[in-house]
């Protein structure tokens, strides 16, 4: 029996004569954290609304737990035990951050087990996880970005995921809220979701990532250990750019002096 | 040859004031960058030069001109043009129609040798000429927003984001673009969170926290500066 919690087998999208993703297979391990990163256009959105059932695929298929993602109307795919959160945050506006995930928490897989006021407690419960209890009777639309995205996750997790794809949560966030955010999501990680992060910042991708895919025009081009994908040949000309190369190495540079002027032990080799 | 000069700029939106004596130099044909963390008050150091956030003292100044007072579209005539963050392009017009209306000022006959130009700068644009901007990559939506500011002759030229959400190949190119685009004459001031990529490409720059100038000095030595480090690059 094999770890992997999601099959991603062949898939292929086709909008008109464009194929979005040709051939795209993968495994996700169980409690993995797996990177998803690709230049604009190279299909890693249509990815994510295969896998979460918005887009039924026009060749291979998405297998988690024995069913067939495409089998199952989008709004069950979330009683499968998949969540998403999208790019664009889309929370109710009008009700406050405890009702967002309330929402989540009624809807869910553990949603039918709840009674309301149950719902509201585990709401609260998530609001401390991803560190919105201090802003919970305030109304979405009245939340600043960074908190919007908390809340976006909160209400994710809200749904009960077994696996919890993130549309680049980290767009418009500075260095301390991306590692705020990079530390949320290690918690959640750690309770044993298993992650598909899509993100642009490099920096977070290389911090969080167990495994990395890389796409480029609908197909995959690299996956693996982030140290092999990010030093690929293929993969700097399609997405990272020669500069890139160096920039690590300035910044793995600049990592060891602090360390040493700390005493601390150099890091282990990415 | 005229410098970009802010001088104690205070500014903000309404009872809100966001920048706290705000003084920066452009020199002609300089590359600057100004760099800070969301929310810091960049992008409104950019609109009020442009006109569009309202200054309650201090000046900007482009040559003898005093931008401060003046209406965004006689800012632009001044020769000052601003790349917005997040492109906004006209998103249902062609990439044709959205260069043309960067050139909407103009009555002059150079227009169209000028879009040649701007097509030969950026190829891909030639190739997507007739698509809806909206329709485009988050690269070549940013090539558009800057052909389109190239389009009104700017003497300067103001960068607000260009990296957010690309591809770090995509953002070199774009810095390729800016290299050719410095070579022309036209002076730079670059907005950035990704503070890598603007000490890379500037010459000088200065640091915005909350709203208030902290830090300036050569980019080079910038990158050495240990509260730009811990702060900004993560380290």
């Amino acid at each position: 029996m094999s770890d992997a919690a999601l099959h991603i087998d062949g898939i292929g999208v086709r909008f008109g004569g464009l194929w979005a993703l040709s051939e795209v297979s993968f495994e996700v391990e169980r409690g993995a954290v797996l990177g998803l990163i690709g230049p604009n256009g190279s299909g890693k959105t249509t990815l994510m609304n295969v896998i979460s059932g918005v887009y039924k695929p026009t060749t291979g298929e998405v297998r988690y737990g024995g069913h067939r993602i495409a089998d199952v109307p989008t709004h069950d795919v979330c009683h499968l035990g998949i969540a998403r959160t999208f790019q664009i945050v889309k929370p109710f506006a009008n009700l406050n951050a405890r009702e967002n995930v309330a929402v989540g928490a009624m809807y869910g897989r553990e949603g039918s087990k709840r009674s309301t006021r149950a719902a509201f407690e585990r709401a609260d419960e998530l609001l401390e996880v991803v560190d919105l209890a201090r802003v919970a009777y305030r109304r979405a639309s009245d939340l600043t970005i960074p908190d919007r995205k908390r809340l976006e996750v909160a209400k994710a997790l809200a749904l009960d995921p077994e696996v919890l794809l993130l549309d680049e949560v980290m767009a418009g966030l500075n260095a301390t809220e991306v590692e705020e955010a990079l530390e949320l999501l290690r918690r959640v990680n750690q309770r044993g979701v298993t992650l598909i992060v899509v993100e642009h910042l490099m920096k977070a991708i290389v911090s969080i990532s167990t495994c990395i895919v890389v796409l480029a025009e609908g197909r995959k081009i690299a996956e693996g250990a982030p140290a092999d994908v990010l030093a690929s040949p293929q993969v700097i000309e399609a997405y990272l750019g020669s500069r890139w190369v160096k920039r690590q190495a300035q910044l793995e540079q600049i990592e060891l002096e602090r360390r040493e002027a700390q005493h601390m032990p150099p890091p282990s080799p990415s | 040859m005229k410098s970009l000069t802010i001088d104690r700029l205070c500014a903000g939106y309404g009872d809100t004031q966001v920048l706290w004596d705000v003084s920066l130099t452009l020199a002609p044909g300089e590359i600057v960058a100004l760099i800070g963390s969301n929310g810091a008050g960049k992008s409104t150091l950019l609109g009020a030069v442009s006109g569009l956030v309202e200054t309650t003292s201090g000046s900007a100044r482009y040559g003898d001109v005093e931008l401060s007072s003046l209406e965004p579209d006689r800012v632009v005539r001044a020769g000052v043009v601003q790349v917005p963050q997040g492109r906004r392009l006209f998103s249902s017009l062609t990439v044709e129609d959205n260069l043309r209306m960067g050139a909407y000022l103009r009555r002059d006959r150079e227009v169209e040798a000028d879009l040649e130009k701007i097509l030969a700068l950026l190829p891909r644009l030639r190739e997507r000429y007739d698509y809806l901007a909206g329709r485009l990559s988050g690269g070549e939506q940013q090539q558009v927003a800057m052909g389109r500011a190239l389009m009104a002759r700017p003497q300067v030229l103001l960068i607000d984001e260009m990296s957010l959400g690309l591809a770090p190949v995509l953002v070199d190119a774009l810095i390729d673009i800016l290299a050719q685009i410095h070579a022309t004459g036209v002076s730079i001031l670059i907005v950035e969170q990704d503070v890598q990529t603007a000490l890379e490409v500037s010459s000088r720059a200065y640091v915005l926290e909350t709203g208030r100038i902290i830090l300036t000095g050569a980019s080079a030595d910038l990158l050495d500066d240990p509260q730009v480090k811990k702060a900004y690059l993560g380290v």
